[in-house]
């Protein structure tokens, strides 16, 4: 971990919005940062996101990949559907986001909270996104490490896993 | 009129801020670390890029509270403020700070965008590892920031005395104690 002050604050952020105690599921939830990682083009953090996003899902792979591909055609909720357009405006800009995509989002059954928890991970993706890419880190190829390293965050978490990841490489110097 | 029931007169990301206490916190305390923690970088110049990458994001509440932020620290110089703003390379500042600035501008468009020469160039003007990373951040959380503020329509203010006084609470009090009047924060 190069920085672990700044580690701290941005691993309790994710844990609070991807898996603290929610009306969506943490699964929805981290479809939401898959899509919007896709559409920033972050490989790294599209396809980790994807990966826990598939292991909340029962492994449906395919299903993540409908939803970053075309949502509006996947097979999820209506309610999901309106708040990942609202996510798609999030990640181009925020003054993108109108009225009326916050009142389908309404219509289908979306509370305040999960409007605000939605534009919340959009944009903390795109500062995620813009982290990763910006500092030009690696991101491995083989499809098994992020799914070997998505089970052990759906079990344990981002600050626990960071955590450990930090102590092996330690470690490992 | 904010998109959802935000908690009423309390300004921009504040709004959010007490509508949702458990985000609030490690927002907060991020927004502290990179812009007031100890560090290299002067809390000045930490803050004009992130002054400088909300302009870039046209968002008006975090553009002028946190121009006042950095006037407050660089003993009220709001005209350097701008010249960074609007025309950095021109602008009285260092060519380390220049440097840092052209990449808080790539990020600001996308991870990809920041070049090896980029960040060649703010290497040979004199920024270490640390300095670079910093400021990839500052400009990666100003871009959730200014997303958070606009993509809610939270309410934004036209008074710039009351930016002024909220700068001056984010340079002095910091980001983790919110002000009396609870107007002052990222």
């Amino acid at each position: 971990m190069f920085r672990p002050e700044t580690a701290k604050p941005m691993n309790e952020l994710v844990d609070v919005l991807l898996r603290g105690p929610h009306t969506l599921s943490p699964g929805e939830r981290e479809l939401i940062g898959a899509y919007v990682s896709a559409r920033n083009d972050c490989v790294y953090c599209h396809t980790i996101h994807g990966a826990v996003a598939a292991h909340h899902l029962n492994g449906n792979e395919e299903l993540v990949g409908a939803v970053k591909r075309d949502f509006e055609h996947a097979a999820v909720s209506d309610k999901l559907k309106a708040l990942l357009a609202i996510a798609g405006k999030v990640q181009q800009g925020g003054k993108d986001v109108t009225p009326e995509d916050v009142e389908r989002a309404r219509r289908e059954g979306a509370t305040d909270l999960e409007i605000h928890d939605t534009v919340l991970i959009a944009a903390m993706f795109c500062m995620c996104n813009r982290y990763v890419d910006g500092l030009a880190t690696w991101a491995p190829e083989n499809p098994d490490f992020y799914r070997q390293r998505a089970a052990k965050i759906a079990a344990e978490g981002y600050t626990a896993v960071t955590a450990a990841i930090a102590y092996s490489t330690t470690s490992a110097a | 009129m904010p998109h959802i029931a935000l908690p009423e007169g309390l300004p921009g990301i504040t709004s959010g801020f007490a509508f949702r206490p458990e985000t609030a916190k490690p927002l907060r305390e991020l927004a502290e670390v990179l812009l007031r923690g100890p560090s290299s970088l002067p809390s000045a110049e930490r803050e004009m890029i992130a002054t400088f990458v909300s302009t870039r994001n046209d968002c008006y509440f975090c553009q002028t509270s946190h121009r006042a932020a950095a006037a407050h620290h660089a003993g009220g110089n709001y005209e350097l403020v701008d010249a960074v703003r609007f025309d950095y390379p021109n602008a009285p500042v260092s060519a380390k700070l220049k440097a840092l600035l052209a990449i808080a501008g790539k990020v600001q468009q996308g991870g990809k965008n920041v070049t090896p020469e980029d960040i060649q160039r703010a290497r040979e003007e004199g920024a270490t590892d640390l300095e670079i990373h910093d400021t990839v951040l500052i400009a990666a959380a100003f871009c959730m920031y200014n997303r958070y503020v606009d993509g809610l329509a939270t309410y934004t203010p036209m008074d710039n005395k009351l930016y002024d006084e909220m700068g001056a609470h984010m340079a002095h009090e910091g980001y983790t104690k919110p002000a009396g009047n609870a107007a002052a924060s990222a």
